[in-house]
């Protein structure tokens, strides 16, 4: 599975078991806008770590926290390389 | 400003000699503070809560805010019920603090309580009126925190406990808008909502359900000056484009670990800001302010008095002697807040490095996440009663958004259940069951299923992570 769809898989799957209504996503979208709170973003943090094996927020931290949902999955696409 | 100005709220707004231009706003409105000599936010019914024990239990924390400036120095006690508390705790916290009104934005509170003297209404606007106001009494100031059972701890303080930190000759040169992402009920926030009376300023509070675009829009559009919150506050305003709405020249977080790299991000965002760090708990107070831009405290600060303030080091936790400090704890059972010395023992664990301390986490394995502390003891009692269970330990996971995480640790009455693909379902049926009576911070974000678990020789679970 690809990055790209392993986040957008998670993303999904934490809202439907945070019982929230998620935007409908796109590149563009401010993650704050996306219907996820802090704490749905926190544990899609913690499934890509588990899925994944990188927190690139750990890693990355030069670079300031990602706005938009393509700038989040861009820094996971990144930290893989 | 004289002493005197601080024996109430209303005091020292009486004495600040100009209050036009000064003002509350909050989510649904802006109040004037000129307006509390015309008016009143109770419509009126201040002297029948007179010399009361009052719980204040609002939706809008700018209701609350007018309330307790309208009550401090005239109600025996003022009860600050916090936004995120269940009012299902409420008949427990009266029961727990004897309790003869309530003041309240709801028409009900929707939860059965003892019944009390007056209900009064209150809201974020006047009833236009002249009511004579007069301190009469030092007021106790009730704040409720969290506790091992998940019920709350009741912590007593005074105004003077309370505002012990503001210092009071930093008459602003210029126009100060405070605000702050804490509710104001709880100690952080109301640290900010006393320093907006007592040093002049105007405050933009927000609530629980207002997004975050929302409220950094607002606080852009009042010109907040001076802002506070929790790392986890910040760390999600800075993942909205609408951070930049915000121009601070103060920037200052508390609550929970500041680490260096939510300090270097602030300090790239607001390069013309201050961003300093705090620490202060519920029952110790204010007691560290760290201004260099960098995670931690100077080593030289423990064991050395400054100001009123006292700290050292002990058993690896930081220990808190000033004024500032809660006179105690008040409800069934209540323990002692300080030591015979008059020590209060935070909990927190600090670590020496390099000259500097670094708070390293808490004894008791209280886990903070973002802010919200969780008592492990509590979840583990949930997670408990499910049948198949027969033990578990909730542990935190570090996480770079809320700071923290909690997972959880489970052993199976028949081991055996996990192995053979039942484990999905029971993880499902385990976290329906927390999710049915905890808050969604107190929820672990994952389940493990593991054979055993180390019991000490106390017969306790050994809590590694503490």
């Amino acid at each position: 599975m690809s990055i790209r769809s392993e986040v957008i898989t998670q993303i999904n799957r934490v809202a439907s078991e945070q019982d929230k209504r998620l935007a409908p996503l796109s590149d563009s979208l401010a993650l704050l806008d996306s219907g996820l709170d802090s704490l749905c973003l926190a544990i899609v943090v913690a499934r890509l770590e588990d899925e994944l094996g990188i927190d690139p927020f750990s890693t990355a931290e030069e670079a300031g926290p990602p706005v938009t949902l393509g700038e989040f999955i861009r820094l996971y696409e990144d930290a893989a390389k | 400003m004289p002493p005197s100005d601080r024996a109430s709220l209303w005091n020292a707004l009486s004495a600040a000699n100009n209050l036009s231009g000064r003002f509350f706003a909050g989510a649904h409105g802006t109040v004037r503070l000129s307006g509390i000599f015309k008016g009143s936010c109770l419509g009126g019914r201040t002297e029948e809560l007179s010399g009361r024990s009052v719980l204040i239990v609002t939706t809008d924390p700018l209701a609350a805010a007018m309330a307790a400036i309208e009550l401090d120095g005239i109600a025996r006690r003022l009860v600050l019920y916090p936004a995120e508390l269940a009012l299902e705790h409420v008949p427990y916290v009266m029961a727990s603090v004897p309790t003869d009104a309530i003041v309240s934005d709801r028409s009900a509170l929707g939860v059965e309580h003892p019944a009390v003297g007056p209900y009064v209404r209150c809201g974020a606007s006047f009833v236009p009126g002249s009511f004579v106001r007069r301190a009469q009494q030092p007021t106790e100031w009730i704040l409720l925190t969290s506790g091992t059972t998940g019920r709350p701890k009741m912590v007593v303080h005074t105004l003077a406990s309370l505002t012990g930190a503001i210092t009071a000759d930093n008459t602003p040169a210029s126009r100060v808008v405070w605000s702050t992402f804490y509710d104001i009920r709880r100690y952080g926030g109301l640290q900010i909502f006393l320093r907006a009376i007592l040093t002049r300023a105007s405050l933009v509070l927000t609530n629980t359900t207002e997004p975050t675009a929302q409220f950094l829009m607002r606080a852009g559009a009042y010109g907040v000056t001076h802002i506070s919150g929790t790392p986890s506050h910040w760390r999600r305003a800075l993942m909205s484009p609408y951070a930049r709405k915000i121009q601070p020249q103060y920037v200052r977080l508390s609550g929970e670990i500041a680490d260096q790299g939510i300090l270097d991000h602030l300090r790239a965002l607001y390069p013309g800001a201050k961003v300093a760090h705090a620490f202060a708990s519920t029952e110790a107070g204010v007691a560290l302010d760290v201004g260099d831009g960098l995670a931690g405290f100077p080593a030289t600060l423990i064991d050395k008095r400054s100001g009123d303030v006292e700290m050292k080091v002990e058993g690896g936790s930081l220990r808190i002697r000033s004024p500032r400090t809660a006179a105690r704890y008040i409800g069934p059972n209540a323990p002692e807040i300080a030591d015979a010395d008059g020590f209060v023992d935070t909990g927190d664990m600090l670590e020496l490095r390099g000259g500097r301390y670094y708070f390293v986490g808490r004894r008791d394995g209280v886990i903070n996440v973002g802010g919200q502390k969780v008592h492990p003891e509590e979840v583990e009692g949930v997670i408990n009663r499910h049948p198949h269970v027969r033990m578990s330990l909730v542990r935190p996971r570090r996480n770079p958004l809320t700071g923290a995480l909690v997972v959880a640790d489970v052993v199976l009455e028949n081991g055996a259940d996990a192995a053979n693909g039942r484990a999905a379902k029971l993880e499902d049926e385990i976290l329906q069951l927390c999710r049915g009576v905890l808050p969604r911070y107190k929820v672990p974000a994952s389940i493990h299923f593991v054979n055993e678990l180390a019991v000490a020789a106390t017969g306790k679970i050994v809590r590694r992570d503490a």
